[in-house]
């Protein structure tokens, strides 16, 4: 077997309380693309931050072409060839798209002045190189995400690099863009480098990477050829369960209708919509980006105004201007966008699970009720089981699976009579997904009635009991849970009915 | 490349300060003539000098109470040092103004980075701090014209090609900050660490120098600011600068500096210097009351601000608007 070009041996890393990487050995190839495999927490970023040098490892070897190294800071790492795109957006905003890939290695003239000559050429270089149309001196954030993400690829290239990290590079970008992405991979592949590739979506390391490793809650689990190895096993290898478990549906007797809406419209975005929901039912919604789902939601929910219809709740008709009547309805929303307009990053979890409902938790409306917070926070946190040290913990140091459920947390402590949820499970990994799933049951069994907004399709047929298709502002279809298959749903949404 | 110009926020504040000088020369005729533009520049020279500092400490995200402090604690050191010992000769006097300056802002520097305090407390501490050294080491005394030799009082005054010494320096200091802030790593290091900070520490920037650089920095120009003032008005006063932190940082912001970090040029905080000395000046010129020029000048710095904000967010929209097309 060919020499390694980077080898992690035995590594840990231990924060106050959590161990975060406990003994994983990973190797990698030259010319290979290695997909790093794990739920949420399973430990790939904190892997990734030992590899540049963001952090340091507790214990453990790192050995590049079978010599001992240590990476002391982000510098070392790269001069000894390791770059990453991390996941988080690492771009200077204000800064031009030279000044972002030559951050923190500027091209100096002999006398030690800054060479913009040079650094201009060599951005050119690697745009061409790439084939991407981006101005090199254009401000980055007057840049698309999608760009941004290049200028990020671009950066890392930048570096003489035999090794490239990417961190989740797909999860902002659209189809067209992943499939560039995929080409500059393999390009890069065909140089000799190594990529490390970084996905909880599995159709994305079939398509790209030959050879995995996947790690569970801080372990090394197991490793091999992506050719080889199914779905199944690698799923189960993750989750340490099987995927036919993953979509628990729960048979509910549904109840009276309590949520209607009639010949709703608004004017450019959708017109005529017309549905009901019952108590303990999950109704689902599809249709592709663009079709006016999240739309009609925002509207129910008093975001928006609308322009026609009527809006009944058990049978009366109500008038919603604004989320604070929808919320007084017993109506809770949780959008899609949860860390950004969900959590508050720098309060602990009971303060984010308690913020909707602090007033009727206090004693005389007035005086923080701490005792009643934390039990309410206990019920749900358990409920949808937060991993944390105490529910004191700030929600920063949260894994992102967790963040979001203390969003659902704080949601259902509002005790809403109807929950819309706009892709509830979207960027998350299998486990927390089946939380998910597994508690959506939980609620109907309780006669919540829900209306869950999806893109992905397997969960539209596995949790709904009735779907809504729509197509271009107009309900194009509905199904029964028996009725519907992953075909009919597609053609109407495609408007090919 | 013209329409680029144009755009720029640099040329909005430029053709604001066209505007103000036309509209002031048509109330006051003794504005405009050379007499009265070499004071604004010198009076607005030591002004220029402390603004590129705090120019590059805000560039960081921070912010530096302490400038009227430093230059208040420098000035006094060296003009009582010159008033007991008036041996020494001046270019040491300058070295040691420096010297004192650099002590001080190096310790609001390593309070920031070392212990990563934020700036606005460090220096609010060490305003006060140095502040109060300016009484303790003068006893509350003065140091007047007649207890400082002529050298010392002719150091800002003197010059050549009809420069002052004073707005020489000035010139200098811009440069150099220009140049450092442009053309060398450190420098465009210190827009990383303001734009961004996360992405700067995966990129291998050493942090704890660059949050430390611009406090050092500009308690060095402070230091060679005091020497200067105390000479050009000849006089040490515990009350030397008073007020001082507010102008510089009224200055940055009305040249575009983003008071969040990252965002801003040498040539918009020259341009900010030049429109609050032009106003400070023709506000006595068309005699308007001291009582109020204090809020015609907090007026205008937000007219200024309110006008760059609205120009800033039309190129956005059209930026945005000629993207999605």
């Amino acid at each position: 077997m060919e020499q390694c070009l980077v080898e992690v041996r035995g590594i840990k890393k231990y924060f106050p309380g959590i161990k975060a990487l406990d003994g994983v050995d990973f190797k990698i190839r030259a010319g290979e693309v290695h997909a790093l495999i794990g739920e949420n927490g399973a430990g790939k970023s904190t892997l990734v931050k030992l590899l540049t040098g963001v952090y340091q490892p507790t214990d453990g070897k790192i050995l590049l072409r079978g010599k001992e190294v240590g990476f002391a800071s982000p510098h070392t790492s790269q001069r000894a060839g390791i770059a990453a795109i991390h996941q988080e957006v690492t771009v200077f905003p204000e800064l031009t798209v030279i000044e972002n890939v030559f951050m923190g290695h500027h091209i100096k003239k002999p006398m030690g002045l800054i060479d913009w000559g040079q650094m201009r050429e060599k951005t050119g270089a690697l745009l061409e190189k790439l084939e991407v149309d981006i101005d090199p001196d254009a401000r980055v954030k007057n840049l698309s995400v999608a760009e941004r993400h290049l200028v990020e690829i671009i950066k890392a290239l930048s570096f003489d690099v035999d090794v490239v990290i990417m961190d989740e590079p797909t999860s902002a970008l659209s189809l067209e863009e992943v499939k560039d992405l995929y080409q500059i991979i393999r390009q890069l592949k065909k140089e000799g480098k190594a990529v490390i590739f970084i996905s909880h979506k599995l159709d994305e390391v079939y398509e790209i990477a030959d050879y995995f490793t996947v790690l569970r809650d801080g372990k090394y689990i197991g490793e091999g050829l992506v050719k080889e190895a199914g779905v199944d096993k690698i799923v189960a290898m993750m989750v340490g369960r099987s995927l036919s478990q993953i979509f628990p549906k729960v048979d509910v007797e549904q109840g009276p209708t309590i949520f209607r809406v009639k010949n709703l419209s608004k004017t450019g975005l959708f017109k005529d919509i017309t549905f009901e929901l019952h108590e303990g039912e999950i109704l689902g919604f599809f249709g592709l980006v663009g079709s006016g789902r999240s739309e009609v939601m925002q509207v129910i929910f008093g975001i928006d105004q609308l322009s026609e219809g009527e809006i009944f709740i058990n049978g009366e008709k109500v008038l919603i201007r604004n989320p604070t009547e929808a919320l007084d309805k017993g109506l809770s929303y949780i959008p899609e966008d949860r860390q950004q307009q969900g959590a508050i990053l720098k309060m602990n979890i009971r303060e984010n699970v308690t913020l909707p409902i602090v007033n009727e938790l206090s004693h005389a409306r007035k005086f923080l009720n701490k005792k009643g917070e934390l039990k309410v926070t206990q019920e749900y946190g358990s409920r949808l089981d937060i991993k944390a040290s105490s529910w004191e913990q700030l929600v920063e140091t949260l894994s992102g699976g967790n963040q979001q459920k203390v969003v659902l947390a704080k949601w259902l402590a509002t005790k809403p009579k109807i929950l819309i949820l706009d892709e509830p499970t979207k960027g998350i990994d299998v486990p927390t997904k089946a939380a998910v799933h597994k508690f959506m049951g939980e609620l109907a069994k309780q006669r919540l009635g829900m209306i869950m907004i999806s893109s992905e399709l397997p969960e539209i047929l596995g949790m709904s009991d009735n779907i809504v298709v729509m197509h271009e502002g107009c309900i194009a279809a509905r199904f029964t849970r028996e009725e519907a298959s992953a075909e009919k749903i597609i053609k109407a949404a495609t408007g090919h009915i | 490349m013209f329409e680029k110009v144009l755009k720029k926020r640099e040329f909005t504040l430029f053709v604001l300060l066209v505007f103000l000088i036309v509209i002031i020369s048509l109330r006051s005729p003794r504005f405009l003539n050379i007499a009265n533009f070499r004071d604004i520049l010198d009076d607005t020279a030591l002004l220029a000098m402390v603004a590129m500092g705090q120019f590059m400490v805000i560039l960081i995200a921070g912010i530096d109470l302490s400038v009227g402090a430093e230059v208040a604690l420098a000035g006094m050191s060296v003009a009582l040092l010159h008033q007991y010992h008036p041996e020494i000769p001046i270019f040491a006097i300058v070295l040691l103004s420096i010297l004192i300056g650099f002590s001080l802002g190096s310790f609001n520097g390593i309070l920031v980075s070392l212990l990563g305090i934020p700036p606005i407390i460090v220096t609010l501490g060490t305003m006060g701090i140095y502040r109060g050294f300016v009484f303790v080491v003068s006893g509350g005394t003065w140091v007047s014209a007649h207890e400082m030799s002529d050298a010392f009082k002719n150091l800002p005054r003197g010059g050549f090609l009809g420069v002052s010494n004073l707005l020489f320096a000035a010139i200098l200091c811009v440069i150099i900050f220009g140049i450092f802030l442009k053309y060398t790593r450190a420098g465009r290091e210190i827009y990383g660490v303001g734009g961004n900070e996360i992405a700067s520490q995966y990129v291998g920037i050493n942090l704890k120098k660059i949050k430390y650089l611009p406090f050092m920095l500009t308690g060095s120009i402070c230091g060679l600011v005091g020497l200067l003032w105390v000479a050009r008005y000849a006089s040490a006063q515990s009350d030397t600068a008073l007020g001082f932190n507010l102008q510089t940082i009224a200055a940055c912001v009305v040249g575009g500096v983003s008071i969040f970090g990252g965002s801003g040029t040498t040539l918009g905080v020259l341009l900010g210097v030049l429109l609050l000395g032009v106003i400070n000046n023709a506000l006595t010129q068309i005699n308007i009351s001291p009582f109020w020029q204090m809020g015609l000048q907090g007026l205008i710095i937000l007219v200024a601000v309110i006008i760059n904000t609205i120009m800033e967010r039309r190129t956005q929209e059209l930026i945005i608007r000629r993207r999605n097309l």
